[in-house]
């Protein structure tokens, strides 16, 4: 009785709460995504470039606001994931969901208006950039569509489980 | 040679840092004697002499020596002076210590002082970040900064402003010591992630464009230890943020629930 009852108000809170899952996994997966290009295309590899001659003076405004934004995104990300726990509402499908959609429309911003058109760093220096700048948006948009899926299928279940608790 | 004598910058900051601590910790002394005041956490203590002290290697020795001519170790001082020892001592709540150490009389006007509102005017984040932001890039791409270096007294002001300001910023986004005029976490959230933009944005405008007088290796070694340096920072003042916010939106229900509330 009281199992039905906790599992009931878990899948109540979700719902309640189901655009706070959206959009922690939104922020999260845009900085998540930031905090992955940082460390491991600037620090580890060395691909990308801190400045670039050619960068257009809105690429600098752009890449500094997103730079600034990241970090309260993952931040306050996290800090909603802790808040949705400690409601019994954090609704693990839809967070993903989200998760991929903030990363991959982060990542497909990054590779093609800030790195193309504002120039402000080529992914790689001195190589055929063409693969590399086909590999980043291709799985920046499978990140996208991917997301999109998860979300879409998260409200499915929603509406079978609502289907099924008024059968009931 | 006999060096005994100090120079005039070393005394003009070191007093007043050791006149700080100095009061500081009586004030701690001599209100946790008193019966009816709860102990004041000691690490808050730590916190504020950390501060003072990172404020202090910033203004004397041999950091601030070597930053006369090298731009690195300036940049070094500036995240100490102007972003990590504010924080520490914002964290170390010293109003709260003056309000709890003088007499009651005293800290009603003291209180008063707090709500005018030309303190409310300097404490909101909008001002507090333009002062802070702003008055950063006015020193690095104008000639300010060449020209602190042949000014004694315009070298203190800009030293004492980078502090005051770093201080005002920190306690306009964060509320440890009572602050009468208030904006939501959302306010002061976009503030934050503006002025965190515009201080990001200056470091890479320092590595393309060096200030007069500064060779391009020193600017560019310089300008990517405030761009990381300044995250680093940042990302603790975020964290603190963050909790409060946390913290201010909890589930009244759930606690009465597990049996802990009132």
């Amino acid at each position: 009785m009281t199992m039905t009852h906790n599992v009931n108000a878990h899948s109540d809170n979700r719902v309640t709460f189901a655009r706070r899952n959206l959009w922690s996994g939104i922020l999260f997966g845009l900085g998540f995504v930031a905090f992955l290009d940082e460390t491991l295309f600037h620090q580890l590899l060395h691909w990308h470039k801190f400045y670039d001659k050619s960068t257009v003076a809105v690429g600098l405004i752009s890449d500094g606001l997103f730079h600034a934004f990241s970090w309260f995104a993952t931040v306050g990300g996290l800090f909603l994931v802790a808040d949705l726990r400690r409601r019994d509402a954090l609704w693990h499908k839809l967070w993903w969901g989200g998760k991929l959609l903030g990363g991959g429309a982060f990542q497909l911003y990054d590779g093609t208006i800030q790195h193309k058109l504002m120039r402000i760093h080529q992914i790689r220096y001195n190589v055929d950039i063409l693969p590399y700048d086909l590999i980043w948006n291709i799985s920046a948009a499978i990140m996208i569509v991917v997301g999109i899926g998860l979300i879409a299928s998260a409200k499915r279940d929603k509406r079978v489980e609502n289907g099924a608790f008024s059968n009931a | 040679m006999h060096d005994a004598h100090f120079p005039l910058p070393d005394l003009l900051f070191g007093i007043p840092a050791l006149l700080a601590i100095g009061i500081y910790i009586g004030a701690v002394l001599i209100t946790n004697r008193r019966g009816r005041l709860r102990k004041w956490p000691w690490l808050r203590m730590v916190s504020f002499v950390a501060g003072v002290f990172f404020a202090a290697v910033a203004l004397i020795g041999p950091l601030a020596r070597q930053s006369h001519t090298d731009f690195t170790a300036h940049m070094a001082g500036h995240l100490l002076l102007g972003m990590l020892a504010p924080l520490l001592v914002a964290l170390a709540a010293p109003m709260t210590l003056i309000l709890r150490t003088i007499n009651v009389h005293l800290a009603r006007k003291l209180s008063r002082l707090l709500q005018s509102s030309f303190v409310g005017f300097f404490t909101h984040p909008i001002v507090a970040a333009v002062l802070n932001i702003g008055g950063l890039w006015l020193l690095y791409t104008t000639d300010l900064y060449a020209t602190m270096h042949s000014n004694f007294l315009l070298h203190i002001i800009v030293h004492v402003h980078v502090f005051l300001a770093g201080y005002l910023f920190t306690i306009s986004l964060v509320y440890i010591d009572p602050i009468f005029h208030r904006f939501s976490y959302t306010y002061r959230t976009v503030v934050f992630i503006v002025a965190l933009a515009g201080h990001g944005i200056l470091s890479k405008f320092i590595y393309a464009y060096p200030p007069a007088g500064v060779p391009v290796e020193q600017a560019r070694v310089g300008a990517m230890l405030m761009y990381y340096g300044g995250d680093a920072v940042d990302l603790l003042l975020i964290f603190i943020l963050f909790k409060h916010w946390y913290q201010s939106v909890r589930p009244r229900k759930l606690v009465s629930m597990s049996g802990k509330a009132v």
